[in-house]
């Protein structure tokens, strides 16, 4: 309607943007590379999304490539298999993690095997972005982290940024990827800011799935990511022992090679995470990494994430989400092994 | 019991055989079109009957009849453009055949060799859907693309009356609505969803549920091929010129089990049965073209010569169907390479290799 607000088209140097408008200059640039690009989802349109990410996208792409969905999460996701068939490449928006649920049967069922059934003659060129994690006071069912119920399905991939530079790059290098890739953007991290490289060329796309060290150490790994990156990178910061820290970015699947190379220097692994570690990642990434080093671990990997229960109120929440304190108490007690 | 398909059921050729007129409804074939729909009529029940006997040999591990429903196939098939995409149900075997989809390409679903594996875009026939309901999503999005290249295309997507049931069907019949998808909703209410009758999914008539979703809906006699073919050429034209969904219900009678694991006599009566029977899809055709002169004793018999052509060639062809090799399972779960189906491909392949004499393990990977 009446908005005026443009999106930066990419100038010649280096932009100051927040993590949310990082996605949306990402999202804008993808779009007008590639017409058959299109954004879907709840309120995404006029509004520009509860937490903006599409703001002005409407404006410039128009009602037919930035569509307001009605309000079922299954239909969503359903009618972007429908396009995707039809050769376009839908971003669909999740309004909050909580709400992915609804559409679990089509992500899990649909999204993730048409390419199998198919025998690779479909292609599920399908990003669901999900604002995910907690931390921001919400009421219940707006602070998930569902990852491990997806990194359990075959067939799709799960990225998450934990800073502007990366969620720019990231959201780019998942639209062009043929597979189905869930992009994770940790919503308590939406307004820190950082200096973007918005001419930067796409970078190789296996760099989509690779861990990155954030932080070099040598008596303790801690990997980590997207809101709890920062948590971590603090709590590094704030000890004086020499923690590691790796940003694991992508999910499914993990880089494991990145990981296996670090243990084997430290010696000692922690996971955390703000999902329950009850049935999390982190068990899995444990359960790898135990199998590749074992002889090299001088402590047992431990897990520090959410508690097994569901998200609690939110003034509870941040005695559940682990943090610095959380973070290092786990590192006492792998060093006194 | 649902037999009687009520005032509002739209026919133009009764179970009797003899051609009826419709106020709203027509449909004037040509001899040559008549005696091709009968064929069509009887191949596909061939076709089902073979599949039905392969899985009785232990040929298939499982086969989804579509006995009874060949007019409702067969007619909203021949309605559909070739370049306009259908989204079947697992039951759609009458469509498959219309689109020219080789009947043994079914096979492999239901014989363990393939999860679907055919390409949709060959024959602009989608793949299989076993979660009932969750195709219906998928056609509106194929027509929301129709509608963004400003192709005038119809697209047709398949339903029973247990997946009416589903959420993803009302969504579906949501985002069509709102979005005027060029897109027809064919229901075939074949009265049974597996054990469950018609009154367990629903207190209205199907067709009336797309009135409050704003779009038209309309009742027809699943079993005569010309109705199912006028109404739904009229849903798809309606669609093409931007006039949005329709919602097409075929009235009908799934004749056999749900599936070939099931037992339809723990749950219907024979008497059932016996009344659908008289309401048979094919009889009705024949009847009107022996009668009419269209076609005579030995156009009939050499139809059912050709019909017995494809039974063998479903039977040879079927028993030849190499299992898929151990790793294939790895292959296509990804469009681009994956770190752990590496990791699980070469563990498999060299786990099987260090069976030096194993028979067990030897060759394809099927049935262990």
């Amino acid at each position: 309607m009446r908005r005026t607000t443009r999106v930066p088209a990419g100038g010649s140097d280096m932009a100051v943007l927040t993590m949310a408008r990082a996605i949306t200059t990402g999202l804008a640039m993808a779009m007008r590379e590639d017409p058959k690009v299109l954004v879907m989802g709840e309120d995404v349109g006029r509004l520009g999304g509860v937490f903006r990410v599409t703001d002005g996208l409407q404006a410039e792409f128009g009602e037919e490539r930035v569509i307001d969905t009605p309000l079922a999460e299954s239909g969503i996701i359903g009618t972007a298999v429908g396009l995707a068939m039809r050769g376009y490449a839908p971003v669909c928006e999740i309004q909050f993690d909580g709400f992915i649920f609804p559409a679990f049967d089509q992500i899990t069922t649909q999204v993730a095997r048409l390419h199998l059934r198919s025998a690779g003659t479909l292609a599920m060129r399908i990003v669901i972005r999900v604002p995910n994690g907690g931390g921001i006071g919400a009421v219940e069912h707006h602070s998930e982290s569902p990852e491990a119920y997806f990194a359990h399905t075959p067939g799709l991939r799960i990225v998450t940024p934990s800073s502007p530079g990366d969620a720019f790059t990231m959201i780019r290098q998942a639209i062009v990827h043929p597979d189905p890739v869930l992009f994770l953007e940790p919503k308590r991290r939406y307004w820190e800011k950082a200096e973007v490289d918005v001419d930067a060329p796409l970078p190789p796309m296996a760099d989509l799935f690779r861990a990155r060290v954030v932080r070099r150490g040598s008596d303790a790994t801690l990997l980590c990511w997207g809101p709890m990156v920062r948590t971590c990178l603090e709590a590094a910061e704030a000890d004086t022992r020499d923690l590691e820290v790796i940003d694991a970015r992508s999910l499914a699947p993990l880089d494991l090679p990145t990981i296996v190379e670090s243990v084997t220097r430290t010696g000692r692994l922690l996971v955390v995470h703000e999902a329950p570690v009850t049935g999390g990642l982190g068990a899995e990434v444990a359960a790898s990494v135990t199998e590749a080093c074992f002889y090299q671990l001088e402590a047992p990997v431990l897990r520090v994430g959410g508690f097994s229960v569901p998200y609690p109120p939110a003034r509870l929440e941040d005695l559940y989400l682990p943090d610095l304190d959380r973070v290092l108490e786990a590192v006492d007690r792998a060093m006194a092994y | 019991m649902a037999v009687d398909g009520g005032p509002e059921l739209v026919q133009l050729l009764t179970p009797e055989g003899v051609l009826v007129e419709h106020p709203d409804v027509a449909l004037v074939l040509t001899d040559e079109q008549w005696r091709e729909r009968y064929e069509l009529l009887v191949m596909v029940r061939r076709l089902d009957a073979e599949a039905t006997a392969l899985q009785r040999h232990g040929e298939l591990g499982l086969w989804a009849p579509c006995q009874g429903q060949e007019a409702a196939q067969v007619g909203a098939a021949l309605a559909t453009r070739p370049t306009e995409r259908i989204f079947p149900t697992y039951r759609e075997h009458g469509m498959a055949y219309v689109r020219g989809v080789d009947p043994v390409t079914l096979l492999g679903l239901f014989r363990g060799t393939t999860l679907g594996g055919w390409d949709p875009a060959d024959h602009g026939f989608n793949l299989y859907t076993i979660v009932i309901g969750d195709q219906t999503l998928h056609a509106v999005g194929y027509a929301m693309g129709a509608q963004r290249d400003g192709a005038h295309e119809g697209v047709l997507v398949c339903f029973g009356d247990g997946a009416s049931s589903q959420g993803d069907v009302a969504e579906a019949f949501v985002y069509a609505a709102v979005n005027d998808a060029p897109v027809v909703f064919f229901c075939q209410n074949n009265q049974w969803a597996i054990s469950e009758p018609l009154e367990r999914q629903t207190r209205i008539p199907l067709f009336k549920r797309a009135a409050g979703y704003g779009f038209p809906g309309v009742r027809v006699d699943g079993n005569d091929v010309l109705a199912v073919e006028a109404v739904v050429s009229a849903a798809l034209e309606r669609a093409r010129a931007g006039g949005g969904p329709t919602l097409v219900e075929a009235f009908t009678y799934r004749m056999g089990a749900h599936t070939t694991s099931d037992d339809p006599t723990r749950y219907r009566t024979t008497a059932e049965g016996e009344a659908w029977r008289l309401k048979d899809p094919i009889e009705r055709v024949r009847a009107h073209i022996v009668r009419s002169g269209i076609a005579d004793a030995a156009w009939l018999a050499e139809v059912e010569g050709r019909a017995e052509q494809l039974g063998e060639h479903m039977r040879t062809a079927c028993r030849a169907m190499p299992d898929p090799t151990p790793t294939s399972m790895f292959d296509q779960v990804y469009a681009e390479d994956h770190p752990v189906m590496d990791r699980e491909r070469a563990w498999l392949t060299s786990y099987l290799a260090g069976f030096t004499d194993a028979p067990h393990h030897a060759g394809a990977g099927g049935g262990q």
